[in-house]
């Protein structure tokens, strides 16, 4: 299942419902009209580039839609007893279906009612889990909404416990707010979203997480969420109260009217699910310190159920640069992405369709690709048959092309890594490292690492390690990460660490790693590890090992350190009895014995140092 | 001679002591206790020191051995001046009224003893310290006259007088005055042999002196055969066990004095010791029991060949340890019992005896 759900659709020309149907990309234009999503970038709109790595024109397949188009005569299968072929060894006399009957059955599946079965693909799997997961996508959305619209983010984040096994979570951000029209749909509809079809650096990908999350509260306390929205000082407040309808897949509005809301502009998402509260790793807590360290333009206030507010001030006043969204890389491209792009592309030799579709592909390139493929370049992208896209397909990797642009990747920075590092650890040596930008299967991407150590740290544990894609903090399936395989693969033991065979180094020690690219590679939906390609390993290991670098020089300097200061104090015990043991055998007085001990000390430590 | 040691002591410190006013590091020099620092001079007979020296100059590294070997030095000099004595045990117990510079244990203090007696070139008991190990029992045709503690007066000992029992080795040989009619001495490793030997008076059928070792001799039973064989010019011949412990730390101690404090050996080593058994070919002629050589047999027998000036210097001991090796086994004294308990009385020693020009050298 994974596979196609994070493949959807490559060939939707416009932002719109993705459809669950097979084959069947595009032209539902029934379900356009005003879809052109608030949250979406109007600019992009227009020139939506085929999805990062296609899975083509063939939507999901989670369908299974044989044979439903007529209505079959029904037949009363279990009448029907067929004297069996003489099959060796096999039971006959068996209730069989046939063709007809089995046809009755099979049915399409609503995306909400498949992961509604299979919640936890989407990080809903167990209550602690499910309330950390659904903290995470309402502030993913807030912090993405507050971005594309150049507002310094402020985030407050209440988590109220209303039983023992139910809680209410709220956020509230003061982003640009919702147009009344599109609250339902990205609310109450899996698989709707602006993100997805864009190749941009953003937190959220799929359109899935919000919706899922009020499904899961739907399913756990049958509440609606509550949504409340503003999209300026000068408009009306709207809140909502939605639920979905899991067999269609669409939004339910129970309550739709305008409100007073003293914040001027904003979005505010409440719902009610049963989870649990927990400290340590793996808690909202520590998500929600490792998201105010991720993102330090933001500020955080939380109230969590037990315990203090938590309040953070944004380290800066900047805002990340704006991620540039950018076309797909030929390098990254799959047969069936590039069926649909042919089919689909407004160019009108095929040429220009590759110049017109693709990053870093030239006129010159675009004609090698062709001559390479055996293909005409000035023959229609339309017409090509299938055998001959799979030439093309297989042309690219034979022509050089230039790495895609890297300006479209936005790290945090080593300066803020930095000062987050000293805001929230209190350790002894900070030290941070970005990467210059790298691409992995056309992709690019940049890697940061950050390091504290010491301090109050505990020193006989594993390393805590913080790992982070796009700014978001990946809580769980550590194991399962690239990041994690890269820390385990770094010999820490040259950096003056412990280290087990294979093992997380010992010590105390937080590691920071962010990966930030406009396709984070995920291992799964709920967004928990990233995949271990090669390219990115490399460049994990390279930022792993510069600050491990740094920290075992920081290290052996300091153990210099101790043994001059051992050694001092050697001097300073064994000095006098020099002066004693004098003292006694030429019966020198106090006076001359103390002058001994000086002037010994003296000389001892001046050489020492050289 | 205690004024010599108490002046010499002053000098050092003197020395250290102006090193220090004047900014310098205060050095000391010693002797290398080792045996690469010795030579074997067949003439002399004894090991001699070369003129390899360690320099200790007071470091960072040092300055904990440095405070201690003054504070030795020190407590030498209270111990002369007195006219007292502390044995090594003992100088060990003062340490730990040094506070950091304290030992630990008392090799440590042994190591430290060892080397303010190298840097002096003087033997310990001018030092004021005394070992506190006995130094070896003898039995036999000898009368050793010795002083009365009390009166002065001289006090003779017939060690022919101890019944089953045998006349202790004092710590201080070099007053003692002896008698005897003896032929030779016959030096024994192992107590338990030199036991039979008392129990069944043999050195009235040998008409010989019979010397237990028990092991390693110290100095102080060096120094008595030293001067029983000079004063008596009578031979000495050596018994002990057919390994290479008996014949590289036993035999050869006794023969030309240890690598350890070898500035002493002219006086503490019996140059005229030769060995009687048991050879590598009395395991052979004799059909002894054996056992096998272990690892750490291997590597003494190695290290005597390749490493000892002594052996080196005798192709016939080069010779019998290569087939030691060769033969891969060892055998101890009592393993002539496998042919009756006294067989070593009745065949194994005459028949040895009747050939002294045979002896290894």
């Amino acid at each position: 299942m994974k596979k196609e759900s994070s493949e959807f659709s490559a060939g939707a020309l416009r932002k719109k419902t993705v459809q669950m149907d097979l084959f069947q990309a595009g032209r539902r234009d029934e379900h356009s009209p005003g879809v052109s999503a608030a949250r979406a970038r109007s600019g992009n709109g227009k020139s939506a580039a085929p999805g990062k790595s296609g899975g083509g024109a063939s939507a999901a397949r989670i369908a299974v839609k044989k044979a439903a188009q007529s209505t079959p005569v029904p037949i009363e299968v279990d009448a029907v007893e067929e004297p069996a072929p003489k099959a060796k060894g096999r039971a006959p006399a068996r209730k069989r279906e046939t063709a007809e009957s089995m046809a009755r059955r099979q049915r399409e599946i609503s995306v909400a009612e498949f992961f509604q079965k299979n919640r936890h693909l989407l990080g809903f799997d167990n209550p602690a889990k499910a309330l950390l997961t659904a903290t995470k996508e309402a502030v993913d959305n807030s912090l993405d909404a507050c971005e594309e619209a150049g507002i310094l983010p402020k985030l407050d984040i209440v988590i109220e416990e209303l039983s023992e096994d139910r809680f209410r979570l709220s956020i509230t951000d003061n982003g640009p707010g919702i147009v009344r029209a599109q609250i339902p749909k990205i609310f109450g509809k899996l698989l709707y979203g602006s993100k997805f079809h864009v190749l941009r650096q953003s937190r959220g990908q799929q359109g899935i997480g919000i919706s899922a999350a009020g499904m899961y509260s739907q399913l756990t306390t049958g509440q609606p969420l509550r949504i409340t929205s503003r999209t300026g000082a000068r408009k009306p407040a709207h809140f909502f109260e939605i639920q979905i309808d899991t067999a269609r897949n669409e939004p339910k509005v129970l309550t739709d009217r305008e409100v007073e809301w003293d914040v001027e502009h904003g979005t505010r998402v409440e719902m009610d699910l049963a989870g649990s509260y927990k400290k340590g790793r793996r808690s909202v807590d520590d998500y929600v310190v490792q998201t105010a360290l991720a993102n330090p333009h933001a500020e955080v206030h939380y109230r969590p159920p037990k315990g203090e507010v938590w309040d953070r001030e944004r380290l800066t006043a900047q805002l990340p640069r704006e991620p540039q969204a950018i076309r797909p890389h030929p390098h990254g491209v799959e047969l069936g992405a590039l069926i649909a792009m042919m089919r689909e592309t407004r160019g009108r030799t095929l040429k220009g369709a590759l110049q017109a579709d693709f990053s870093r592909v030239s006129d010159k390139v675009a004609e090698e690709i062709s001559k390479a493929a055996g293909i005409n370049p000035e023959s229609r992208p339309r017409s090509l048959k299938l055998a001959q896209v799979e030439a093309l397909f297989r042309a690219i990797p034979k022509v050089k092309i230039m790495n895609p642009p890297t300006s479209c990747v936005v790290p945090i920075g080593e300066e803020l890594i930095l000062e987050g590092l000293k805001q929230t650890v209190k350790a002894d040596f900070f030290t941070s490292a970005t990467r210059p930008p790298s691409v992995y299967r056309g992709n690019p991407f940049v890697v940061e690492v950050g390091l504290a150590y010491g301090g109050e740290l505990p020193a006989e544990e594993l390393v805590d390690l913080w790992r982070f894609a796009n700014r978001v903090p990946l809580q769980y399936q550590q194991s399962a990460c690239a990041i994690t395989r890269a820390v385990t693969g770094t010999d820490w033991k040259h950096y003056a660490l412990q280290q087990g065979k294979g093992a997380l180094p010992t010590g105390p020690l937080v590691l920071f790693v962010h990966m930030a690219s406009v396709w984070v590679p995920f291992t799964s939906e709920s967004k928990e590890a990233v995949a271990a390609y090669p390219e990115i390993l490399k460049e994990l290991r390279l930022g792993l090992q510069e600050c491990g670098r740094r920290l075992g020089s920081f290290l052996r300097h300091r153990r210099r350190l101790e043994d001059a200061e051992k050694k001092n104090s050697y001097i300073r015990a064994y000095i006098p009895h020099i002066g004693i043991a004098l003292k006694e055998i030429l019966h020198l007085s106090d006076k001359e014995e103390a002058k001994v001990v000086a002037v010994l000390t003296d000389t001892l430590e001046r050489t020492r140092k050289i | 001679m205690a004024a010599e040691t108490v002046r010499r002591i002053d000098k050092t410190a003197s020395d250290i002591h102006k090193t220090i006013l004047k900014q310098d590091k205060p050095i000391m020099r010693f002797p290398m206790r080792s045996l690469s620092n010795v030579k074997y001079d067949p003439k002399r007979g004894h090991f001699e020191m070369r003129g390899k020296r360690k320099v200790r100059t007071l470091t960072v590294s040092t300055v904990k051995t440095f405070a201690q070997t003054l504070r030795m030095m020190a407590l030498s000099k209270e111990l002369v001046k007195n006219d007292d004595i502390a044995t090594k045990r003992e100088a060990y117990y003062v340490s730990k009224n040094w506070d950091e510079a304290r030992f630990l244990e008392q090799p440590e203090s042994d190591a430290v003893m060892d080397d303010v007696e190298a840097f002096f070139e003087v033997n310990r008991e001018q030092l004021g310290f005394v070992p506190e190990e006995k130094g070896g029992e003898i039995s036999g045709k000898l009368v050793i006259v010795d002083r009365d503690s009390e009166t002065g007066k001289p006090l003779r000992i017939d060690c022919t007088r101890f019944g089953s029992g045998a006349y202790s080795i004092p710590i201080s040989v070099e007053h003692l005055k002896f008698q005897t009619e003896a032929k030779f001495i016959l030096v024994i490793e192992t107590a338990g042999m030199f036991q039979r030997l008392v129990k069944h008076k043999y050195w009235k059928t040998a008409n010989c002196i019979l010397v237990s070792m028990g092991g390693v001799p110290t100095r102080a039973c060096r120094r008595f055969i030293r001067r029983l064989a000079d004063a008596q010019k009578i031979p000495v011949y050596v018994f002990v066990d057919g390994d290479p412990y008996g014949i590289s730390n036993i035999y050869r101690t006794l023969k030309v004095g240890s690598g350890n404090a070898a500035h002493l050996n002219e006086y503490f080593c019996v140059p005229q010791a030769r060995y009687l058994g048991i050879t590598p070919k009395d395991i052979v002629d004799y059909k002894l029991p054996t056992h096998p050589l272990k690892e750490v047999d291997i590597k003494r027998a190695r290290d005597a060949v390749k490493n000892d000036p002594f052996f080196q210097h005798h192709k016939e001991w080069v010779a019998a340890v290569e087939q030691l090796l060769k033969m891969g086994v060892r055998a101890e004294q009592q393993a002539l019992a496998k042919w009756g308990l006294n067989y070593v009385i009745d065949r194994y020693l005459p028949e040895k005896l009747a050939h002294p020009e045979r002896f290894l050298p």
